[in-house]
């Protein structure tokens, strides 16, 4: 008897009935959304939308406090990703190393932080940094500060990259985890066998073979990184404003121009596929390699 | 790494470093946990504080939670995020079910290729850009509603499901596909082979076995939803407040351990979501 098999017609019938709905719901509040962002990025400046086609927002674009600012916005996030990436790899190396039981909690206790919500871990390192906060307080207790001086560590370009740090951690060591755990240990032996030291052995066998980890992780991290405006607005004040504030402020805040904020959340996306095609270019790249 | 017997250790060169490696690497997990734990360790002690000041020692107390029960605000937005993660949950459930078994059973090689593209699109955008590109998309539709009915609806609850369930579509459909593609196609087929439909292979045989894949699934978006900010910042109104948008109105009127006891709570919340999630998809 032949192999059971859905008529190529009833196949097509079920595919239409399963696939429809979500292709109707994204195609009308995912794309559709993009398409009048783009639409909106060309009209003319006023009360809030103002239908008359022009340029003028990309020319406004050039402002140079914009420029500043989307400057400041692209070496935050890489900052950002590279302090992950120093941190993140050699945790996610840590953790592989284990045994089975403490292996499973220590992965378990790197997600947590995921899964909380993120305003509350922004407002902790509020709680932490603000004058007379904690960090204050430990410092007075040690002897390196006076009673009434205060380390002033809240609302510095340091304290967002702390934050940002801390909010996408866990992206950076999900997938580097995972290229580790799938690591056949062997090679690296084998390295060592034959007259690597480890240090050797980690630059030119370990880091290239889990490379498609590190640039996932890059990507995850990066892209999120760049359009955040909860972390600057509550750690970085009012000079540390990134993309994401001025988008922010240009939808809600007075004097509204949806126009330019739309323009610059399309240079955001453009800045966004450049990392993804950088991604895609450079995982197939270590993918000869390896 | 398996252990070496005392023969091979001989060969192995050990460089200058290599003593260092392994404190080193201690040292950074034992700081990176300290760094990812210790705010929230703080965050949840000054709840428990009685002083006024969020960041200063007054003693063990409850009353900021007392605070917190009283104020209609919380109680309200606590709803508000209820109703729409339910809602959320529900609709994402549906349609992230239904995509991930007609890519993963139903469409050609190809199809299902570009179809994944575009699932993962609500993923990888930049939660700022979805929210802003639908609160245009809402109104515009707002314009033209107004000036068809001459009513004008407003921003709230509605517009803020619809914004969650469309980035919770593709995580639901992500964690279905998971459980499909790890399930053994030939009991489909052989339902097939004894004379049921597609109608009743899917009820009888694909739905109950995917079911855990399902919940698990919808508790994602449902969790997802409870703790989304950005895109409801946009997209929501007045009447529409959910909790980690009071949390945002609230620090903005400055820190206060109200915020720390809200916080705690919250934070509670969501490990003990995950962790029934994470039971979910154990279950096999």
């Amino acid at each position: 008897m032949a192999m059971p098999q859905m008529s190529p017609r009833s196949s097509a019938r079920m595919q239409m009935w399963c696939l429809t709905p979500a292709t109707v719901w994204l195609g009308l509040f995912a794309f559709l959304p993009l398409g009048v962002v783009i639409t909106i990025s060309l009209t003319e400046r006023g009360s809030p939308i103002t239908w008359a086609f022009t340029l003028r927002s990309y020319a406004r674009l050039a402002d140079p406090l914009l420029l500043t600012i989307v400057a400041r916005s692209l070496w935050t996030a890489c900052a950002t990703t590279a302090l992950c990436l120093v941190i993140g790899y050699p945790l996610a190396y840590f953790i592989v190393q284990r045994r089975p039981p403490l292996r499973t909690w220590l992965y378990f206790l790197t997600l947590v932080p995921l899964w909380t919500n993120s305003l509350v871990l922004t407002y902790a390192w509020m709680v932490l940094l603000r004058v007379d906060g904690v960090v204050d307080q430990a410092a007075r207790w040690l002897g390196w500060l006076g009673t009434h001086d205060s380390l002033n560590w809240l609302y510095t370009p340091g304290a967002v990259i702390a934050g940002l740090v801390y909010w996408y951690l866990p992206f950076m060591v999900y997938p580097i985890y995972g290229s580790l755990e799938k690591y056949d240990w062997r090679l690296f032996e084998a390295a060592q066998d034959l007259g690597a030291t480890r240090v050797v052995a980690f630059f030119k066998v370990l880091l290239p073979l889990t490379w498609p980890g590190v640039l996932a992780g890059g990507l995850l991290v990066f892209i999120p990184a760049l359009g955040n405006f909860v972390v600057p607005q509550f750690l970085g004040g009012a000079k540390a404003a990134l993309i994401g504030n001025v988008i922010q402020e240009r939808f809600l805040s007075q004097p509204q121009d949806w126009p330019l904020g739309s323009a610059l959340a399309l240079v955001m996306l453009v800045l966004i596929s450049l990392a993804i095609w950088a991604y895609f270019r450079f995982a197939h790249e270590g993918d000869a390699v390896g | 790494m398996a252990k070496r017997s005392q023969a091979q250790v001989t060969y192995v060169r050990r460089g200058i470093l290599d003593g260092l490696i392994a404190p080193l690497l201690a040292l950074n997990a034992l700081l990176a946990y300290t760094f990812l734990y210790l705010p929230i360790a703080v965050l949840v002690l000054f709840s428990f504080s009685s002083s006024r000041y969020a960041s200063i020692w007054g003693g063990f107390s409850l009353e900021w939670y007392a605070k917190l029960f009283r104020n209609p605000d919380i109680s309200q937005a606590l709803l508000n995020s209820l109703l729409i993660a339910a809602a959320t949950a529900l609709i994402a459930t549906v349609l992230g079910t239904l995509a991930a078994v007609g890519l993963e059973r139903f469409a050609e090689r190809r199809r299902a290729a570009q179809y994944d593209a575009a699932l993962t699109l609500p993923i990888l955008m930049p939660d700022i850009v979805q929210g802003i590109s639908l609160l245009l998309l809402f109104v515009l539709v707002f314009n033209g509603v107004e000036r068809a009915l001459d009513w004008r609806p407003t921003l709230g609850r509605t517009t803020v499901i619809i914004a969650h369930a469309t980035f919770a579509i593709s995580y639901v459909a992500v964690v279905v596909r998971a459980r499909l593609s790890g399930m053994d196609k030939r009991l489909e087929e052989a339902a097939m082979d004894l004379g049921a439909n597609e109608w009743q292979v899917f009820q009888r045989i694909t739905l109950p076995l995917i079911w855990p894949g399902v919940l698990s699934g919808g508790l994602l978006a449902f969790t997802l939803s409870l703790d989304e900010f950005v895109i409801t910042f946009f997209t929501s109104g007045p009447g529409a407040t959910t909790l980690p948008i009071q949390v945002w109105s609230m620090v903005k009127r400055g820190v206060t351990p109200e915020i720390n006891a809200l916080s705690t709570l919250m934070l509670v919340a969501s490990i003990a979501l995950v962790t029934l999630s994470v039971m979910l998809q154990r279950r096999r």
